[in-house]
């Protein structure tokens, strides 16, 4: 069965004075996995509801699978039952008071699903998360890594073919984490149902993703996949958001073709046809360093160095000037020693300064 | 063209704000919340009114009286008679005063008692805790008159005309003062001794979730110990004193048994006897202004009080989180309040009891020798010399119908209360934040504004005729029900808010996300998870109802009677003995009901219980 396509359109809902989601359109191809990304409090979760009926917009429409599910045009709003989807809640809401089995069976209990049938899903479903021979256990009996595989599987238990999951893994702890990332992507792949992930975690978007959503204040930033999400960050926002440690983000003027002048030095950048006030972004990564002067080289003390196993940042200075830059692996350089940075040309993201756009896309 | 896709569009723009209307009609919530607003007018609101119209029309006892009116017409007749009147002042005035001297007595009694015991409690070394503790809870299974019985058969004595001497001067041969025996000071001491119970789980509460940090960072500051005491433990305490003040003046304003137990007999006249007195002798309209005037004061300074305070739920019990604060030594003084504590507690939780036990086996009142000793009050057979034939209470087929009224009220009322609780606790909480959620929540407050008599006053107003489609149900037993469930309201409320609180509101979306319709998410989700709450709304209902006097006294009827009015009715006549013996069965009945609930809350709910934390 070809797995829905959602389409959300201007979609509006505001608590009071507060605007949580701002006249969001998106649109989520068949099958994929996205994620919505953003900042505490940017409307993710309430996108997310929206989606899934528990919150009604105050505008817009959201089609799921061809079916309008919403339209406050023509009054339509389909209860969230109705919607063939599965959530996920970031605090799991596993049901107190009944055992795993009647967790799971709950959905298909009401759906009239014979009792064979029932047991069936169950195993499978149990299986699907690893947590075979859980059925009698409460809630209350379980860690929380394992009650959040047992929230996975009252969902796929009664195959929805939309998965929305709201930081499904922000409660468990790091190591758990990964396995978790791990599993869920596997799921994914298997199930093709379409999936809105909910995080504010950049490494779990970068790693599960087909596409990431990048939110502020209740608008879509950049709507794109890991990579160009990443590389060609659409706004100073989201290149500010996205990637660790932090990109560096130099004030500066277009000062002659291809050259942007940022305090003392030149830049070479890919300037198009800009010109007057930008910011450039640049990755710690794509600086080199290098250990004597060299061509182009300016010259830098490191300032600090942080090792981190993988690889090492360094905090360069130059004056009241901070970079970071991101060498693979254990660097030699030591504080305060003298070293020369190079910028590659064509890896410096162009902003304009007002409107915080890109300039130097493609 | 233009002109038809117009009129399709306006046509459309209608159809969906009717769907959007619709679809917010049937949102659970909403749906409950309107039924509920229904419900709370039909029990209040129009009452109150059609009380209030009453008062201000013409009725056929008044055609005598004022002669050119004729039935049905407006008039102010009762309003100016009993407010200005040449008998204003013995109806309206006196008794208003007493009211208030009794509750502001009893209230000021309560408060030094309740939350200095209290204190002692949580924050001295006193020995004896638990038991204290223990004992402390013993006025809430007692009628609220227990004490004032005790406290006649003791005190009672010869100074009052037709008296007959109490235990006192029996023994000593002095006859206490009629301002011993009966008025405002031996009223003002029972309702105080009965209502401390509340200033002292309120306050031991407050004091219990008291962060002593706060008081430790007082201490660092350099604080003085009077300093802290006044600065940052009694602002912390004040809402726990205030809600305190709240319930017992709103009690002991609209109290009945005290009143009538040891004011009536020697012409001391509260609002709540006047009323009664008023009623009785079906001169409604002239009760109702009683009522109203009753309604107002009690209203009045429940509001001044909250505007005080600023708190709008002070009434809100205060959950105590139980941090070890400093305990203070109590040294030289801690003999002295240990004795105190002892007195105090014998003499409410005990000796009324082994009084009014021992005063059933006396055959005549005002003897008191062992030659006076009888099980006639209990066992013996009819007797025309003794309570005017009536047999022993054991029986007494009069008895064990009250006895089974009062039971089956009571587990009516509990259960119905328990519900309604439950439905609003779903309605206020789902709605928070709507103006729906509020208008709910404060017509549920209403009933607690309303002093009891006056409340059931509220009630002969309206159901003595048939009413919205409602038959008449003045004189029977559902009338009874309703009324005890009405009054209640504002405890089930609370109850059923606060359980509801503590269900996630995702527990309930999750269900409705695997498709779950309103209907099963109640009885599979909430209902399952708010047991707990509804079975503690059930236990105090069922205990507030069984010894309920004062809102249904003017209510019952021979058929209907329960066992705490007849207590009132075996006073009246003179039978002291067979009402103080009714009301230990009354106790005892509380007593079984307790353990009976109790256990049930322990047993099978217990795994609810558990696994809705
Ligand atoms: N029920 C509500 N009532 C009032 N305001 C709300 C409600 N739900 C969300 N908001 C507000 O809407 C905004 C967006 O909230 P939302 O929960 O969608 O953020 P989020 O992106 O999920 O944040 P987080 O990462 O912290 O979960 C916030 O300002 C929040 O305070
Ligand atoms: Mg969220």
């Amino acid at each position: 069965m070809p797995k829905p396509t959602i389409i959300i359109e201007n979609v509006t809902k505001t608590f009071g004075d507060v605007v949580a989601v701002d006249d969001l359109s998106l649109e989520i191809d068949s099958g994929q996995f996205i994620t919505l990304l953003g900042p505490s409090g940017c409307g993710k979760t309430t996108l997310l509801r929206c989606i899934s009926g528990l919150e009604e917009p105050d505008n817009g429409e959201i089609v799921i699978a061809d079916k309008i599910v919403f339209s406050r045009k023509k009054g339509i709003s389909l209860p969230p039952g109705q919607r063939d989807l599965g959530l996920v809640f970031q605090n799991y809401a596993l049901w107190p008071h009944m055992t795993v089995y009647k967790n799971i069976t709950f959905a298909l209990e009401i759906q009239k699903m014979s009792k064979e049938d029932m047991d069936q899903r169950v195993k499978e479903s149990l299986a699907q998360v690893q947590m075979d021979g859980y059925e009698e256990r409460y809630p209350r009996e379980m860690s929380g890594g394992q009650q959040q595989r047992i929230a996975l599987a009252r969902m796929l238990a009664y195959r929805p073919s939309v998965f929305l999951l709201d930081e499904p893994l922000s409660n468990l702890d790091a190591r758990l984490r990964i396995d978790m990332r791990t599993e869920l992507k596997r799921l994914h792949h298997d199930s093709k149902a379409t999936t809105v992930y909910v995080t504010h975690d950049q490494l779990e978007a970068m790693t599960m993703s087909t596409k990431i959503a990048v939110m502020k204040l209740g608008v879509v930033q950049q709507f794109d996949t890991p990579n160009q999400v990443y590389h060609y960050p659409s706004k100073l926002f989201v290149a500010d958001f996205i990637g660790n440690p932090k990109i560096n983000l130099l004030e500066g003027r277009v000062s002659g073709k291809d050259l942007v002048q940022v305090g003392k030095f030149h830049v070479p950048v890919n300037t198009k046809d800009a010109s007057g006030e930008v910011v450039l972004g640049i990755r710690p990564e794509d600086i080199e360093i290098s250990l004597e002067p060299v061509e182009h080289g300016e010259e830098f003390i490191a300032y600090s160095v942080l090792p981190s196993g993988a690889d090492t940042t360094i905090i360069a200075r130059q004056g009241e000037f901070e970079l970071s830059v991101k060498e693979i692996g254990v660097s030699s350089i030591e504080m305060d020693q003298k070293i020369w940075l190079c910028f590659r040309k064509d890896t410096i993201n162009l902003y304009d300064k007002q409107t915080e756009n890109l300039i130097n896309a493609g | 063209m233009s002109t038809y896709s117009l009129a399709e569009a306006q046509d459309s723009l209608w159809l969906a704000r009717l769907r959007r209307f619709f679809r917010w009609l049937t949102t659970p919530y909403v749906f409950l919340s309107l039924i509920m607003v229904v419900v709370m007018f039909y029990l209040v609101i129009i009452p109150l009114w059609s009380m209030f119209v009453t008062t201000i029309t013409v009725s056929e006892l008044d055609l005598r009286v004022i002669p050119e009116a004729s039935l049905g017409d407006m008039t102010s007749y009762h309003w100016r008679r009993m407010l200005i009147g040449q008998i204003a002042k013995i109806m309206t005035y006196e008794p208003l005063v007493n009211s208030l001297v009794i509750s502001l007595g009893a209230t000021f009694l309560a408060l030094i008692m309740g939350g200095g015991m209290a204190w002692l409690v949580v924050r001295t070394d006193i020995p004896g805790k638990e038991i204290i503790h223990m004992l402390a809870t013993v006025p809430y299974i007692m009628p609220s008159w227990t004490i004032s019985l005790a406290w006649k058969v003791i005190f009672k004595s010869t100074s009052v005309s037709g008296g007959v001497p109490g235990l006192l001067q029996f023994f000593t041969g002095i006859a206490p003062p009629i301002w011993l025996s009966n008025g405002a000071l031996p009223i003002i001491i029972a309702c105080g001794l009965h209502y401390y119970t509340f200033y002292f789980l309120f306050v031991s509460a407050a004091l219990l979730s008291i962060d002593s940090s706060l008081e430790e960072a007082g201490d660092l500051a350099g604080a003085s110990r009077g300093r802290i005491l006044r600065k940052i433990t009694f602002p912390l305490v004040l809402p726990a004193i205030a809600s305190g003040f709240i319930m017992t003046f709103s009690k002991t304003m609209g109290t009945f048994g005290g009143p009538n137990v040891l004011g009536v007999p020697v012409g001391y006249y509260t609002l709540s006897t006047m009323l009664r007195s008023n009623m009785g002798i079906g001169n409604y309209g002239d009760g109702f202004v009683t009522a109203i005037v009753l309604i107002l004061f009690s209203m009045t300074t429940v509001m001044i009080n909250q505007k005080l305070i600023g708190t709008r739920r002070s009434y809100e019990t205060i959950g105590g989180r139980g941090f070890m604060a400093q305990k203070m030594k109590l040294r030289g003084w801690r003999p002295v309040f240990i004795v105190l504590i002892v007195i105090v507690q014998f003499s409410i939780a005990i000796l009324p009891l082994a009084v009014l036990i021992y005063s059933t086996f006396m055959l005549r009142s005002g003897n008191y020798s062992l030659s006076n000793f009888t099980l006639h009050h209990w066992i013996g057979q009819s007797d025309l010399s003794i309570n005017q034939g009536d047999p022993g209470i054991l029986l007494n087929k009069a008895i064990y119908r009250a006895a089974w009224n009062s039971i089956r009220l009571s587990l009516w009322a509990s259960f119905i209360g328990g519900v309604i609780g439950v439905i609003l606790g779903y309605a206020i909480v789902k709605g928070r934040g709507t103006r729906l959620s509020k208008i709910v929540e404060q017509l549920a407050f209403i009933p607690y504004l309303i002093p009891g008599i006056a409340f059931g006053a509220v009630y002969i107003s309206m159901f003595t005729k048939s009413f919205f489609g409602l038959p008449p149900l003045y004189g029977t037993f559902a009338l009874l029900v309703v009324v005890s469930v009405a009054k209640h309201i504002p405890h089930s409320s609370r109850t059923g808010v606060s359980s509801m609180m503590q269900v996630g509101s995702e527990l309930e979306e999750a269900a409705a996300i695997s498709g779950a319709n309103a209907w099963q998410r109640f009885k599979r989700i909430i209902f399952p998870l708010t047991s707990p709450g509804f079975v503690s709304a059930f236990l105090l209902n069922f205990i507030t109802t069984m010894r309920e006097l004062s809102l249904i006294i003017l209510l019952v009827t021979p058929a209907t009677a329960v066992l705490s009015s007849m207590t009132m009715r075996y006073i009246e006549n003179g039978n002291e003995q067979q009402a103080n013996a009714v009301i230990i069965v009354l106790i005892v009945l509380v007593l079984i009901g307790n353990a009976i609930i109790s256990r049930f809350r322990g047993g099978s709910l217990k795994k609810g219980l558990e696994s809705s934390k």
